[in-house]
């Protein structure tokens, strides 16, 4: 078996990266020693317990939590649904979640289905104010807030460790876009990370619950190693999600200046070179990996598609590359351009080339798909 | 309203394309409108403005309860 070489062009991380050379070898060789159930006694069980517990050991250690507040899920979504519910239901207070205007949408869902949601508003580059935050989680029938590290898909990074709640009331941090990236914010009592963001396999997620925060599993409970998980873990796959999660932290401070560097050249060269173009997000405190921007009168899905055709993978928050056919609500809730919307997010081997090439290509693709209605 | 744009049939981005196309229809401190059930329309349609230095006047409903958002041509 060979690495994988990942498309120079593929700019895309924050929808998925491709597995950490670190976490190759980890999980090649796990596949075939923790294959066992990790409750039985026999020696494969054991075995399939040790790496089961490396692997919680090795994530607390590289977030800096305890290995007891650790709980691997099947998803980040799932790790989130898991986090935000349990504290809703454990809640001393009502079942209404104040949260941003911009949560993702696992969070939205989670509201929707489990609780009562208040959104408080962001400003232009799409981050709350802790004291609007904190007004709104007074009121007696706020059980739970919600606020993520950063934003998903405009990279500005919220002031989660500066909202200062009321003592009862419990912070769920949904920390996906930027876990293994940039350090956790302080002041949470349950948090989610999601393995393929950092380079760990798919199908990983992770669910910090303090160890004492009044969290109740709001879901069907299991017999499992750990008590907030349901279902077979996947040993092999949380070995790796870990070890590329201990590598991506060990190398961060490298990774994210190049990458906060590479970002600002695309804010840079692509606020001069395309006109009627709307570069969004914080400039500075920011996921150091990504940027977005929208491109007046232009087609969302065609920018796509013409992107693709000259082999740079991008994704779009623009309402017609949704499935329902409605724009992002976080740039909604910023008020900025939805359409010609393009989200651009650095994979870990990122060169200057790499995105001077994505910016070379795109004021003429942006001019031919503008020509085409005659603008 | 000097001029409104029959936008219901459109997707995004035509509507606010048919706004850029038909700026120049209208004489500077006029208005025109733009009406389309696209729901994008009502986030593009004020950011139009703020990038093309225009006036967001409001949305309001056409006669048959279509949204309509209307700008001031400012130059």
């Amino acid at each position: 078996m060979t690495g994988s070489v990942p498309a120079q062009g593929d700019l895309d991380s924050a929808s998925a990266a491709p597995l950490h050379p670190a976490a190759r070898e980890v999980l090649l060789a796990a596949l075939d020693r923790g294959y066992a159930d990790p409750r039985r006694l026999h020696r494969p069980g054991r075995e399939a317990r040790l790496l089961l517990d490396n692997a919680r050991e090795a994530t607390a250690d590289a977030l800096g939590v305890r290995a007891d507040e650790v709980t691997f899920t099947p998803s980040g979504t799932h790790a989130t649904h898991l986090g935000l519910l349990g504290l809703v239901r454990g809640a001393r207070r009502g079942d209404v979640v104040v949260h941003s205007a911009v949560e993702h949408s696992a969070v939205r869902h989670a509201v929707e289905w489990g609780a009562r949601g208040e959104e408080v508003p962001v400003d232009a580059v799409g981050r709350v104010d802790p004291a609007e935050v904190r007004a709104r989680a007074e009121r007696p029938e706020v059980g739970v807030v919600a606020l993520q590290s950063a934003n998903h898909e405009v990279g500005t990074v919220q002031p989660v460790g500066r909202v200062d709640l009321p003592p009862d009331v419990p912070l769920f941090t949904d920390a996906c876009a930027s876990m293994g990236r940039l350090a956790l914010p302080s002041g949470w009592a349950a948090a989610a990370g999601s393995a393929h963001k950092w380079g760990g396999p798919a199908g990983v997620g992770v669910l910090l619950v303090r160890t004492r925060a009044r969290w109740r599993n709001p879901f069907p409970g299991d017999d499992r190693v750990d008590e907030r998980s349901t279902g077979f873990e996947n040993i092999p796959a949380v070995l790796a999600a870990a070890a590329a999660l201990q590598a991506v932290v060990a190398e961060r401070e490298e990774v994210n200046a190049r990458h906060h560097g590479l970002v600002d050249v695309v804010r840079r060269r692509v606020a001069a070179e395309v006109p009627d173009v709307e570069v969004v997000g914080d400039p500075v405190r920011r996921l150091p990996h990504l940027v977005t921007f929208s491109c007046l009168y232009v087609d969302g899905e065609a920018l796509v598609t013409e992107l693709d055709r000259r082999g740079f993978g991008i994704a779009s928050g623009s309402a017609c590359t949704a499935s329902t056919l409605t724009p992002s609500h976080v740039l909604e809730a910023m008020g900025v351009l939805t359409h010609g919307n393009v989200r651009l997010s650095l994979q870990r081997d990122a060169t200057r080339a790499d995105v001077d090439a994505f910016c070379d290509v795109l004021p003429e693709i942006v001019a031919e798909i503008r020509s085409r209605v005659g603008l | 309203m000097s001029l409104e744009l029959d936008c219901r049939a459109m997707l995004c981005p035509m509507p606010v394309i048919e706004l850029g196309r038909h700026l120049a229809d209208v004489e500077v401190g006029e208005l025109l409108a733009v009406v389309t059930h696209d729901v994008a329309a009502a986030v593009d349609v004020p950011a139009w403005c703020r990038m093309k230095g225009q006036e967001y006047v409001g949305t309001d409903v056409a006669d048959d309860g279509a949204p309509r958002h209307v700008v001031r041509r400012l130059g």
